[in-house]
């Protein structure tokens, strides 16, 4: 007989602003938000049982989570690191909910961060991450990973209808999001016809339509107990993994991201219809217009429709990242896509200070990796 | 070369990358169920099988299913060819290709795969069939 999963609950969070930190290492900005993140939790530092790590691109360290655990002083049970691109802060969610759930570990310290701007120059790291490509048949090329969901983007659009005003909405609305956040990259409010007439990057997607890259960590704390805060229970999760590389993508319109969302509403007992927040990945605006439509959240072409009505903004019936997201919040690798659950947890307990929306009760967390490569879903739930 | 070269296939992906310097389009087909496949790989895709993919010459035609052009190259050895067509086609034998493209080509138009030669590299270049 296996004996009861236990329930894992989001029990504490936190990071760093994000964008340009002139002269901080990677361990610096991570040692910034895990001191956050347990502090948040209630917890000592002895108390932290497992470490689940991202890596950081500044620093390929061999065992980048227990070079964390030593120079932050934690002496856990469990520990490793994770690489699964921009989908790396869900699965490590993900994984540290199954630590807790099996009777593993108590209380798992999940962490990201980097000084993905100021610790190298912009060519190396979009070099860098340009090698999610297949190194024989697609980098040879001279692409980039804009240039391939610019590739990928194209086809959707072709075979949907969807248009680059579509795309340009949702940059309008990350960035409205992040004025409110002062931890945010980008602040400065930005109009339909700026998104459109920005410096093209690779057609259809401008420079509007790219997050940038920045520094910064985030952290969060999965428990066996909830948070002082409130009780925040990861109810559900789900993953795909249909193909590494954009040429092997076999179908635009189901790229594993449904897949993933479906095994995390069954897992919850859940339906779209009970989700009332969205932390959506967005490395640019594609991304975000092609989750929203596979998952369910809006029809195919319909995602803008939804966000011109006003569906997704704070005070609709659906906010999406009312942190800002990837594009205007910021996005330094590991930790831009954990900030998608550190904001939904503020937001479910309270702790958005004048962002704070009529606290959701249901959060539904979903992330990619590589070009739509890697699929996480996560659902969230207030219990009280 | 790139810098970066560590997920490089290396002889997995050999046939592929020595066709392309030869001036021929190689795939990856099955001789158990028949399939032809996308990229290099150890087993089959469509049938799972192992030890029963062959490399075959492909003709070069093929149907463009996606399309961008470039404007910020992400390397020094590319800036000089910015902006350029990339596409991902598919064969007209069912894999998919990602290649330059000359400009002006759509999503749907049917190509003839060419080649140049960048940086020591030969690339294939995909221009309107006739």
């Amino acid at each position: 007989m296996n004996a009861a999963l236990r329930p894992a609950y989001v029990r504490g969070a936190g990071g760093t602003s994000f964008g340009r930190h002139e002269g901080r290492s990677a361990l610096d900005l991570m040692d910034a938000a895990a001191a956050q993140a347990i502090e948040s939790a209630g917890l000592a530092r002895h108390e932290i049982d497992g470490v689940l790590c991202g890596y950081a691109t500044t620093l390929p360290h061999l065992m980048l989570s227990t070079l964390v655990c030593e120079r932050l002083a934690l002496r856990p049970r469990y520990a490793h690191g994770l690489q699964l691109g921009g989908a790396s802060g869900a699965a490590m969610l993900m994984a540290a909910r199954e630590l807790v759930r099996s009777g593993r570990c108590r209380n798992v310290l999940v962490l990201g961060g980097e000084n993905r701007l100021s610790g190298q120059s912009r060519d190396s790291s979009i070099q860098t991450l340009a090698q999610v490509g297949d190194a024989d048949f697609e980098v040879p090329n001279g692409a980039s990973v804009p240039a391939y969901y610019a590739l990928m983007a194209s086809e959707y659009m072709q075979r949907t209808g969807v248009t680059s005003a579509d795309l340009a909405e949702f940059a309008v609305l990350m960035r409205a999001n992040a004025a409110g956040h002062p931890d945010a990259h980008l602040r400065t409010p930005v109009t339909l016809q700026e998104v459109l007439a920005s410096k093209p990057i690779a057609s259809p997607l401008s420079l509007l339509d790219c997050c940038p890259i920045s520094d910064g960590a985030m952290a969060l704390v999965v428990s066996a107990d909830p948070a002082a805060q409130g009780a925040v229970v990861m109810a559900g999760a789900g993953q795909a993994h249909r193909h590494q590389h954009l040429t092997a993508m076999e179908d635009v319109m189901q790229c594993g991201a449904g897949e993933a969302a479906q095994q995390a509403f069954e897992e919850a007992r859940l339906g779209l219809g009970d989700v009332d927040y969205l932390g959506i990945y967005d490395s640019f605006t594609i991304t975000l217009v092609m989750l929203l439509e596979e998952i369910g959240f809006a029809p195919r072409a319909g995602a803008a429709q939804r966000a011109r009505a006003g569906d997704f903004a704070p005070t609709g019936p659906l906010p999406l990242n009312t942190h800002g997201g990837l594009l205007s919040f910021g996005h330094c690798g590991v930790a831009g896509g954990l900030a998608h659950t550190v904001e939904a947890w503020r937001q479910m307990t309270g702790q958005a200070g004048e962002r704070q929306i009529q606290p959701p009760r249901r959060a539904f967390i979903h992330a990619d990796g590589g070009v739509m490569s890697s699929h996480v879903s996560l659902i969230l739930s207030r219990e009280d | 070369m790139n810098a970066i070269d560590f997920t490089s296939a290396g002889p997995l992906a050999a046939p592929f990358t020595d066709g392309q310097r030869d001036g021929v389009l190689r795939y990856q087909q099955c001789t158990a169920c028949g399939g032809a496949q996308t990229l290099a790989r150890y087993a089959c895709q469509h049938c799972g099988e192992r030890g029963t993919l062959h490399w075959r010459d492909a003709q070069g035609s093929a149907t463009v299913r996606a399309v961008t052009v470039v404007a910020r190259a992400p390397s020094e050895a590319f800036r000089a060819l910015a902006p350029y067509t990339l596409v991902i086609v598919q064969l007209a034998e069912g894999p998919r290709l990602m290649g330059h493209a000359n400009p002006g080509v759509r999503i749907g138009d049917q190509v003839q795969a060419g080649f140049f030669a960048h940086e020591g590299r030969t690339l294939v270049r995909f221009a309107p069939a006739s």
